[in-house]
């Protein structure tokens, strides 16, 4: 493996790995709001919540783009104290965040709504408040469910290619990620280059996927 | 001694459940067939189920009223709860099960000598046969230090050669603990040797 493709793995990995850890806490927010709670309006944050999963990455990337860029608030605030997005690591984070957000949320709402709600109950009746009881005892029985929603997460990061291409772009060293690196590297002509990362992508996207699959066929043991 | 007074209205599937009962005893029992709304009763008072209208009060204490617009949250409402199949947290062993409502120490090693639970401290729950499940449940309950304590059908779980096993360890917290019961049955042989009074539902 040369050196390219090591140092491309590499930054894949950790800006999968990163964006999985930071998208599982409000993933899980949502997951237990739609599983347990009642409100007006459940209907829309649900449709908004699986977007992502529908919509072309590519648009999904120009949305970010905007929203990053100069002309939105959102944008101007973050230039305000400096800080840079578009076309740096951090847009790759954030666009892996956005696509693999539905697939944790949804993974995660399945694991909480396989929890029996009694447990729930019970707790409350020795005391427990909803913070406690989510901490306690929903997230530890629905652990196997989120285990294998981040994972899922994670593989979908790792192969991100037209949200990661819009907002970050294909700079080498600085954002280039494995499905970034295979198209412009084809389109420059190295296809022999091309090759070796798609070996890697495909044995982490195999491991991953293999890992999902115990983690879920192993749901029934509790 | 219980001072409860219960008066209320609930949907049941079918039928509306109605209880009118005031009782001053140490235990009542409540007897029924299955499907008469035993559960639900129970629920109701330990708050993790709504009544459709009326009021239950524990001495002065007004845990839920619909014409006062009461309805105190079960985790204020300082109530053990047994159900049938035990609700052991899985993800827990037995001591961390008994000590998950605990309320201040001390309280730990008599229950754990009442209820002669020594031996399965360490033990997780999915071991456990029905009586032993039962006696955790009653423990964990009984460290919130509630003000009554709700058994739905302890026996229930158990085998009948064990059920003399379960019942002495009833009569003992009732007689060490002066903890006020509410025994739900459809056993009448049960109720006779440990209710003082029995509230009957049927349909």
């Amino acid at each position: 493996m040369s050196a390219e493709t090591w140092a491309i793995a590499r930054f894949t990995v950790l800006m999968a790995g990163l964006a999985t850890v930071l998208v599982l806490p409000p993933a899980i927010a949502i997951g237990w709001l739609l599983a347990r709670r009642e409100f007006a309006g459940k209907t829309l944050v649900e449709t908004i919540a699986s977007l992502p999963l529908v919509l072309p990455p590519v648009a999904t990337g120009l949305l970010l783009l905007w929203l990053f860029g100069r002309r939105s608030p959102v944008g101007q605030a973050l230039d305000a104290i400096g800080v840079e997005v578009i076309f740096t690591w951090k847009a790759v984070v954030i666009a892996m965040m956005v696509i693999s957000f539905p697939l944790v949320a949804r993974s995660a709402r399945a694991g909480i709504e396989q929890v029996d709600r009694r447990y729930e109950d019970l707790a409350a009746t020795l005391g427990a408040g909803s913070f406690r009881i989510l901490r306690t005892i929903t997230l530890p029985l629905a652990s196997r469910g989120i285990a294998a929603g981040a994972v899922l997460g994670f593989s979908r990061a790792l192969g991100e290619f037209g949200a990661t291409i819009m907002v970050a772009g294909a700079i080498p060293g600085r954002t280039r990620t494995l499905a970034v690196g295979i198209y412009t590297l084809v389109e420059t002509g190295r296809e022999e280059a091309a090759w070796s990362l798609l070996v890697v992508s495909a044995l982490l996207a195999f491991g991953a996927i293999y890992l999902s699959n115990r983690l879920v066929g192993q749901r029934g043991g509790v | 001694m219980i001072d409860l007074s219960i008066d209320i209205a609930m949907r049941q599937g079918d039928f509306v459940l109605s209880v009118r009962d005031t009782a001053s005893v140490e235990v009542l029992g409540v007897f029924g067939p299955s499907g008469s709304g035993k559960t639900s009763l129970l629920e109701a008072i330990a708050g993790i189920r709504r009544p459709d209208a009326g009021e239950i009060r524990i001495g002065d204490r007004v845990l839920y009223s619909s014409q006062q617009k009461i309805d105190l949250p079960a985790r204020l409402r300082r109530i053990g709860y047994v159900p049938q199949d035990a609700l052991l947290f899985p993800n827990m062993d037995v001591r961390a099960n008994i000590n998950y409502g605990r309320h201040e120490a001390g309280e730990f090693e008599s229950l754990v000598e009442i209820l002669d639970l020594r031996s399965l401290l360490d033990r997780r729950v999915t071991m456990l046969s029905g009586g032993e499940k039962q006696r955790v449940a009653i423990a964990r309950a009984l460290m919130t230090r509630p003000s009554i304590l709700l058994l739905d059908e302890p026996l229930a779980g158990v085998d009948r050669e064990r059920r003399e096993v379960i019942l002495p360890y009833i009569l003992r917290i009732r007689k060490e603990l002066h903890v006020p019961l509410i025994y739900v049955t459809h056993d009448e042989a049960e109720l006779n040797s440990i209710a003082d009074r029995v509230l009957r539902l049927g349909r």
